[in-house]
């Protein structure tokens, strides 16, 4: 490999990422920070995506692909969860989750 | 050590030391900063990579697009100056705990695990083959979810309009039973 820099660099960085955004999605109670939480997660999966498919298959193209989706859908997700969070303030005047409870059962 | 792993560790301690911030920062709008320099620095390694318009794309939509959206749903929804309430000490223990265990199973499967790699040719990522890969239906083809995607960003971008906009006069009882 031309980067010098073993696979396994990589998969250990993604996966420390990924955790750290687990952690922030175990402990945070605001919205927006979970949503910030959840987009750690994501990128962590697309580092891993891109380093399989450029170490392992460096003739095909599928990580590289996911990991573009990966991104579109992240986008969307942003966007939908974003309108949600600013109509759920407009109700409840917080964004707090435990303050946000009436469909609790 | 050459250049290029001397950019990596500087990547790397980027991304942990702004990821750790990111999800135990008080402010609000400092974790949302944070967040931005670890994009940026992944962007960073997809250039070491070498998949520079992917690097492009992280760094125009995630650097450029979501963190903004996040910005601007901050400034709508919060005190700029409150500071969050620290972290119950029993959940935040337990969350680490938790978080640590999965990635030293991880990191262990990882160094475990024998990787083999091809001995076929690289192939070179321009955007010539990014466009035709992503209208052609044969052999490496991803026209179906290219189309996929398509609806699914109409979807979201009705989805949020809906969602978001102010109720009409039409529905506005709906607003009266206001629970605080």
């Amino acid at each position: 490999m031309n980067t010098g820099i073993p696979l396994s660099y990589f998969l250990i960085l993604a996966s420390i990422m990924f955790f750290i955004g687990v952690y922030g999605f175990l402990t945070r109670r605001n919205l927006i920070t979970i949503l910030m939480s959840l987009e750690l997660i994501l990128n962590s999966v697309n580092i891993n995506f891109l380093t399989f498919n450029r170490y392992l298959y460096p003739h095909k193209l599928e990580g590289f692909f996911f990991s573009l989706f990966v991104i579109a859908v992240a986008a969307s997700e942003a966007a939908v969860a974003i309108a949600i969070i600013i109509n759920i303030y407009r109700r409840f005047t917080t964004i707090n989750v435990e303050d946000v409870d009436t469909m609790r059962y | 050590m050459t250049a290029n792993q001397i950019m990596f560790f500087l990547f790397s301690v980027v991304i942990i030391v702004c990821s750790i911030l990111t999800v135990t920062s008080r402010r609000i709008l400092r974790a949302a900063t944070y967040l931005l320099f670890v994009l940026v620095s992944s962007a960073g390694l997809y250039f070491m990579l070498d998949y520079q318009f992917l690097a492009a794309v992280q760094l125009t939509l995630y650097a450029g697009g979501i963190v903004v959206l996040i910005i601007f749903s901050i400034l709508l929804t919060s005190q700029i100056s409150q500071k969050f309430e620290p972290v119950e000490w029993k959940k935040s223990i337990f969350s680490a705990v938790a978080s640590i265990a999965g990635a030293v199973i991880t990191i262990i499967t990882i160094l475990d695990f024998k990787f083999s790699a091809t001995t076929q040719a690289a192939k070179e990522v321009d955007m010539h083959l990014v466009g035709n890969s992503l209208l052609s239906v044969g052999e490496d083809g991803y026209a179906l979810p290219f189309e996929v995607i398509t609806i699914l960003l109409l979807a979201a971008m009705v989805a949020a309009i809906v969602i978001a906009k102010k109720a009409g006069p039409k529905d506005t009882h709906s607003q009266t039973t206001k629970h605080v």
